[in-house]
């Protein structure tokens, strides 16, 4: 599961702290840092998070299929 | 012809183009892969080519500095969530390495040709490398830049070396030596301004850096420079010489010493292309040489380098994450959009640091201020917000922790609104504007990562018509 945190939106709210404590974390009072590749099995929690964030800063990629990437 | 088929035949056109034309993304990043799915958002079906040098598909570079090298996630986990199928033909692993703007052809570093009836150049920067070839390539001297630097550095750090040399304490540099610290190892950070942070934050919050640096343990070391790095019989790095002689023991480096940006590909293509960035419109069109807009080619991202209104127009490069994102929007929009559709790129410029446990956040251009105000909250617990002025009106704003205000200063900087600004909240210091302290910009320090360069469209000299 890849997962993307707009850092200039993320105000330090720490809902996702709470609710997927082992893929966001606290960095001191406000510095948000996060795990961008989870394991699957944090998904529901991830989403979760993304749902709970006061300012929508979190992104989980929704697509089910990937692209066939480099071809050349 | 009546006005309605004129209407008509023009949105047949647009529609055939956005079906048909050729669109080919130079750059396979933030900027590269956001602006590829907004040009699918947009309607556009045709084929679309996306060419990157790097051989990875789209990742995020800013956690390569933080979580990356502390351990916690892999160097090759950062890729990049994908908000859209964006069904492009990818060209990863191969440099484009010339444009031919008459037959619109991109050349590839294999000799192909990739023609294009739109390009968008979002090529972006490198890593500065140490400046010494024979001393950069000893063993443990590292820059950071892409998941592979990443994933070498960390090796190096897990790998408890004795002591690690940071050379330029901008934000790269001040976060590594920040995770070098968490790591527990000792770090020397050697930087040739008066203060870590000094080029994107003036002298005063330089300062208060430097005290956070001090009191996490950093051997900090202001106003020098490093002379040269020695190696061991092996070839590993063991040791600097600096400036003033003295001797630095070390078995990892990391020049963090600022970007290139990656225009040499553009030589001969007679686009606005140079040092720093590729000259374009408001709305992302590239100038060529002679400041001419053209009209099938976009720049967007880190060499960007547009005017901006609220900066009197001078031409900004903004080395930002969120510059990447919003600029891939408009980019897309306007390569497929006619004149009077057009949207402007002017965002607020804004970052954010993590270090020390502080997080730092901005918004505005700090370096456009030459004087500075703590408005909230206290320095000594370094919880503080503070705005940047220039001719009584605010420009800039910084918060160390304080960042749940920042949305206040920056509606303020986007009305101009006049500095120093009314007071935001109930905490306000006593406290009197003071000089932010820049650097004289003659003087060598690590590069800001937001510039304003001037108002010439080109950086190189137009070519004058002859008198006839």
């Amino acid at each position: 599961m890849r997962v993307v945190v707009d850092l200039n939106r993320c105000l330090g709210y720490a809902q996702c702290v709470f609710l997927a404590p082992s893929v966001f974390k606290l960095n001191g009072e406000e510095a948000l840092q996060y795990d961008p590749n989870p394991d699957d099995a944090t998904r529901l929690k991830v989403l979760r998070a993304a749902a709970a964030c006061p300012v929508q800063a979190i992104l989980v990629e929704h697509l089910s299929g990937k692209e066939g990437e480099a071809t050349s | 012809m009546s006005a309605t088929s004129t209407k008509e035949k023009v949105a047949d056109l647009v529609a055939t183009f956005k079906s048909t034309g050729r669109f080919v993304i130079v750059g396979a990043s933030l900027a590269g892969l956001r602006a590829a799915e907004a040009l699918r958002k947009e309607g556009f079906t045709g084929p679309l080519t996306i060419i990157g040098d790097e051989p990875e598909e789209p990742y995020d570079r800013p956690p390569l500095s933080k979580q990356v090298l502390k351990g916690w996630v892999p160097a090759d986990h950062t890729k990049l969530p994908r908000v859209r199928q964006v069904d492009a033909e990818w060209r990863l692993g191969i440099a484009a390495t010339g444009l031919d703007r008459v037959t619109k052809q991109v050349r590839l570093a294999n000799g192909e040709q990739v023609p294009y009836d739109r390009l968008l150049i979002a090529t972006g920067t490198r890593a500065r490398e140490w400046p010494n070839a024979k001393e950069a390539a000893l063993e443990g001297v590292y820059t950071i830049r892409t998941s592979t630097d990443a994933a070498g550095l960390q090796k190096a750090l897990a790998a408890k070396p004795g002591r690690v040399l940071v050379i330029g304490a901008g934000f790269i540099g001040s976060e590594v030596a920040s995770v070098c610290r968490e790591l527990g190892l000792p770090v020397t950070v050697v930087e040739s301004g008066s203060a870590p942070l000094v080029s994107s934050l003036g002298g005063v919050i330089g300062a208060i850096a430097a005290e956070m640096q001090r009191d996490h343990g950093v051997d900090l070391r202001t106003g020098i420079g490093v002379k040269s790095l020695e190696g061991d019989g092996k070839g590993h790095v063991r040791r600097a010489r600096l400036s003033d002689d003295s001797v630095v023991q070390c078995d990892v480096v990391l020049a963090s010493l600022g970007s290139i940006r990656n225009t040499e590909w553009l030589e001969g293509s007679g686009l606005a292309a140079g040092f720093w960035g590729v000259g374009c419109d408001a709305g992302l069109r590239a100038f060529d040489i002679n400041g001419v807009v053209t009209e099938s080619i976009f720049v967007v991202g880190d060499i960007a380098r547009f005017p901006h209104v609220l900066y009197e127009y001078q031409f900004l490069v903004l080395e930002h994450w969120d510059n990447a994102v919003l600029g891939a929007e408009v980019a897309a929009h306007n390569m497929v959009s006619l004149e009077p559709d057009r949207r402007p790129h002017l965002p607020l410029p804004a970052f954010w640091s993590g270090q020390f446990g502080v997080n730092i956040k901005s918004v505005g251009v700090c370096p456009f201020g030459n004087e500075i105000i703590f408005t909230q909250g206290s320095v000594k617990e370094r919880r503080f917000a503070a705005a940047y002025g220039h001719r009584g009106r605010i420009v800039a704003a910084v918060t160390f922790n304080h960042g749940k205000w920042l949305e206040y200063y920056a509606a303020q900087i986007e009305r101009s609104a006049p500095f120093p600004p009314p007071p935001a909240g109930y905490d306000r210091p006593e406290m009197k504007p003071v000089p932010a302290e820049f650097p004289d910009p003659r003087v060598p320090t690590s590069r800001p990562d937001v510039i304003l360069t001037g108002h010439d469209p080109t950086e190189r000299g137009a070519e004058f018509q002859a008198r006839i």
